[in-house]
């Protein structure tokens, strides 16, 4: 097959790694970008995608994912939640350990690499486990695990409650070099809430988490950190309090990053309404101050990242008492409107904005930018940003469908995704081509 | 944002569920009041019964155990003249919660009118009159925190019968609040009918000075709780709470917060004492209160069937239009 020439004509082309954002083409050939601005001389395409009215971007990167493999293969779930990562934008997606069996094994990270090749679609990058089983008792083979590719260790939602067994994971961790990605999230403090405390879980008679149980997490891990000298990389942080004291660890020089979900960015616990199970999240939603913070944090830069915190529960395990129900939402499809909101509401540039899942977040995670530059892999998407849609269920490609979102308009639709040259994803209809 | 429309009330604002007092209008609780107090003398008369819900078939769903609730609602269905099926569905934590809806829906298909529902998760009715047919009626009977509206309710009737108006009275309610659907479900029908003051009042791992954003003054010293208050509300210390994290020993919780004959004499002369029973002798309420003058303990247990079936009446004939 000859090398295949695919030209993206006349978007707006945002790259928040180069701070560009100008009209242009971009000319591809194979699996690179060849030209950004104006095609060469010459250039005769194979394929052209018509951006006019887009904007076009590198793929957006998702720190925080469930894929359901292992766990779930039956249903196909790694197929359909890649898709959905593509139709949100998201070409490369951080997937949580937290599966069933648990990513705690070389030949399960390597089974899930293999499958998520095959698929040719989004790129996966898995977290390894820190611990066996994520039970916080004994380590697991981190070098063995980063062999099979994973790109640091992570504990998913369980924190380890034994402060001696961290300290030694921080230990052998930074032996290595390997990151270690937690949440902050005491693991006694935590025990048994289920909706952040507060005027409004009180009145609701819902056991609290309180804020407490994040900032002694963190004050701890800061401990360890200066101890160990392990970098850290903070999950889904979620209070006014936490990100008060990120800050002052950044300030130190702490090697610390740290993301927060689209649910805390956008939500709080009054729209828990009157018990919506699909408001059941982990960590749970705070009050307006600490969303305020957080939107603070991440418009500054003290928040490295957003993530989807995607996470597929089925409409069974969400028709429950508020308690039974599993926490967790969807969350892949609705990161990119986020980032949009986010912008629109702070007033931020989108060429600022969208770095929190773009280049900041890859290297948060380690891993090497998109970017739109002559040379570089082709790796990018093309968004209507005018579009406003709810994700509804029958919106959603997800196999899970069901968010707390869904109850606001978010603007922003993925109109294709490329990567390494080639169109993997068109929404519907395709555009004609030129 | 999306807080739904009060679940509980129709287009009309009329009454379809009980789940909780918090957000129903002071008319719509004075409304139940009032057709509880003619209800109240039923209990004396020849014939107890009144053929308003007749043809009616209530179902009482325990997912949590209880005898005196059940059997006060038991009785108020009866009185109305109701078919009454008493289900006591103990929680298996293999079926975890699984079972609950389909319970429900097998219960509809036999026809059910009202659900009473009990259930250990707070918010567990909601769930039950989100997925019940308009025609059904769902009442709460307790949700683990969060309410016990047809207790809340009973005790307002308890305080409106001994002091006639809310407006000038101070309301002490002393123990486990922050565990306490009782404590709650009174401190918003309270706040609702316009009582002057509510204390809540306990140490702070049980009154935690956060309750203040629920529109009451929290008090952990005993005497400053009690002082000059009008009605005094003795919750039921459970039995898990009596020793371990929270609290030391249920001896040292008499110590500090029971209430004594000693302590009683700091509220107003004609203070009445509450409680939603069972009690604990000795714990937080001493027997010589308890059984005291100023106790009206068993008359809300009286007033109680009659709240229930001014309950159990108005949800059931509340139309559910489309």
């Amino acid at each position: 097959m000859s090398t295949t020439q695919l030209l993206i004509r006349g978007g707006r082309l945002i790259d928040p790694l180069r701070s560009l954002d100008a009209e242009g083409d971009i000319a591809i050939v194979g699996e690179r970008i060849v030209a950004v601005g104006a095609a060469p001389e010459g250039f005769v395409p194979d394929q052209t995608l018509d951006a006019r009215g887009l904007i076009v971007l590198p793929g957006l990167i998702d720190l925080c994912a469930r894929l359901g493999e292992p766990g779930y293969e039956h249903e196909g779930m790694l197929e359909t939640e890649l898709r959905a990562a593509l139709a949100g934008g998201v070409t490369r997606v951080v997937c949580s350990p937290d599966t069933d069996p648990v990513l705690d094994e070389p030949s399960l990270v390597e089974m899930l690499r293999w499958r998520a090749r095959r698929i040719k679609s989004a790129r996966v990058y898995p977290l390894g486990a820190l611990t066996k089983g994520l039970q916080g008792e004994r380590l697991s083979e981190m070098a063995e695990l980063t062999r099979a590719s994973c790109i640091g260790f992570s504990q998913a939602d369980t924190p380890v409650a034994d402060t001696k067994v961290l300290f030694s994971a921080m230990q052998y961790a930074s032996t290595f070099g390997y990151k270690v990605w937690l949440r902050a999230k005491d693991a006694a403090l935590s025990r048994g809430g289920i909706a952040a405390s507060g005027a409004y879980a009180q009145r609701l008679g819902l056991a609290g988490v309180p804020v407490i149980a994040e900032t002694v997490a963190l004050l701890t891990l800061f401990e360890l950190m200066r101890a160990t000298g392990c970098a850290v990389h903070v999950s889904k942080l979620a209070s006014s309090a936490g990100v008060a004291l990120v800050r002052q660890a950044k300030a130190e020089g702490l090697p610390i990053t740290c993301d927060v979900s689209i649910n805390n960015l956008m939500l709080t616990d009054l729209d828990i309404g009157y018990f919506d199970a699909r408001a059941r999240l982990d960590p749970p939603l705070r009050q307006s101050r600490d969303r305020d913070a957080l939107r603070a944090a991440l418009a500054d830069g003290t928040i490295d990242a957003l993530c989807s915190d995607h996470t597929p529960v089925s409409s069974d395990d969400k028709t429950q008492t508020f308690a039974d129900a599993a926490p967790g939402a969807t969350g892949l499809e609705l990161l990119l409107p986020v980032v949009l909101q986010f912008a629109a509401d702070s007033g931020l540039p989108l060429v600022q904005a969208l770095g929190c899942v773009g280049h900041r977040a890859a290297r948060a995670a380690g891993l090497t930018p998109a970017t739109l530059e002559v040379g570089a892999a082709a790796e990018c998407i093309l968004v209507d940003p005018q579009t406003r849609w709810r994700a509804t269920p029958e919106a959603l490609r997800s196999q899970s469908r069901l968010t707390p979102l869904s109850e606001q308009e978010l603007p922003g639709r993925v109109r294709h995704a490329v990567i390494d040259g080639r169109v993997v994803w068109s929404a519907q209809p395709i555009a004609v081509p030129a | 944002m999306p807080r739904a429309h009060n679940p509980q009330l129709n287009k009309n604002g009329e009454l379809r569920h009980l789940l909780t007092p918090e957000g129903l209008p002071r008319d719509v609780l004075v409304h139940i009041l009032d057709t509880a107090q003619g209800f109240v003398s039923f209990g004396s008369r020849e014939v107890k019964k009144v053929p308003l819900l007749r043809g009616k078939s209530v179902f009482n769903l325990f997912f949590e155990n209880s005898t005196r609730t059940r059997t006060t609602f038991e009785i108020a269905a009866q009185r109305l003249s109701a078919d009454v099926f008493n289900l006591d569905i103990q929680r298996s934590s293999t079926s975890k919660g699984e079972s609950l809806l389909d319970t429900i829906a097998n219960l509809e298909a036999m026809d059910a009118d009202v659900f009473v529902v009990r259930h250990a998760d707070s918010g567990a009715p909601f769930l039950i009159a989100r997925h019940t047919p308009p025609h059904v009626h769902v009442v709460n009977a307790g949700d683990g925190r969060h309410a016990h509206p047809t207790q809340g309710l009973l005790d307002m009737y308890t305080i409106r019968h001994f002091k006639g108006d809310f407006s000038n009275l101070t309301v002490a309610i002393v123990g486990d609040i922050v565990h306490s659907r009782v404590a709650r479900s009174a401190i918003h029908a309270l706040t609702t009918l316009g009582a002057a003051e509510v204390r809540a009042v306990g140490p702070k791992t049980l009154a935690p000075d956060n309750l203040r954003d629920m529109g009451v003054r929290v008090c952990h010293d005993m005497a400053e709780g009690i002082r000059g208050a009008d009605v005094i509300m003795m919750l039921r210390l459970q039995n898990e709470r009596m020793s371990g994290a929270l609290l030391p020993s249920a001896h040292e919780f008499n110590m500090t917060y029971g209430l004594t004959t000693e302590r009683l004499a700091l509220a107003k002369p004609d203070a009445i004492v509450m409680h939603p029973g069972p009690i604990n002798r000795g714990v937080e309420i001493d027997s010589a209160v308890a059984d005291g003058p100023r106790s009206v303990i068993l008359d809300q247990v009286r007033f109680g069937i009659a709240v229930r079936m001014a309950v159990l009446s108005i949800v059931a004939s509340t139309e559910s239009p489309a």
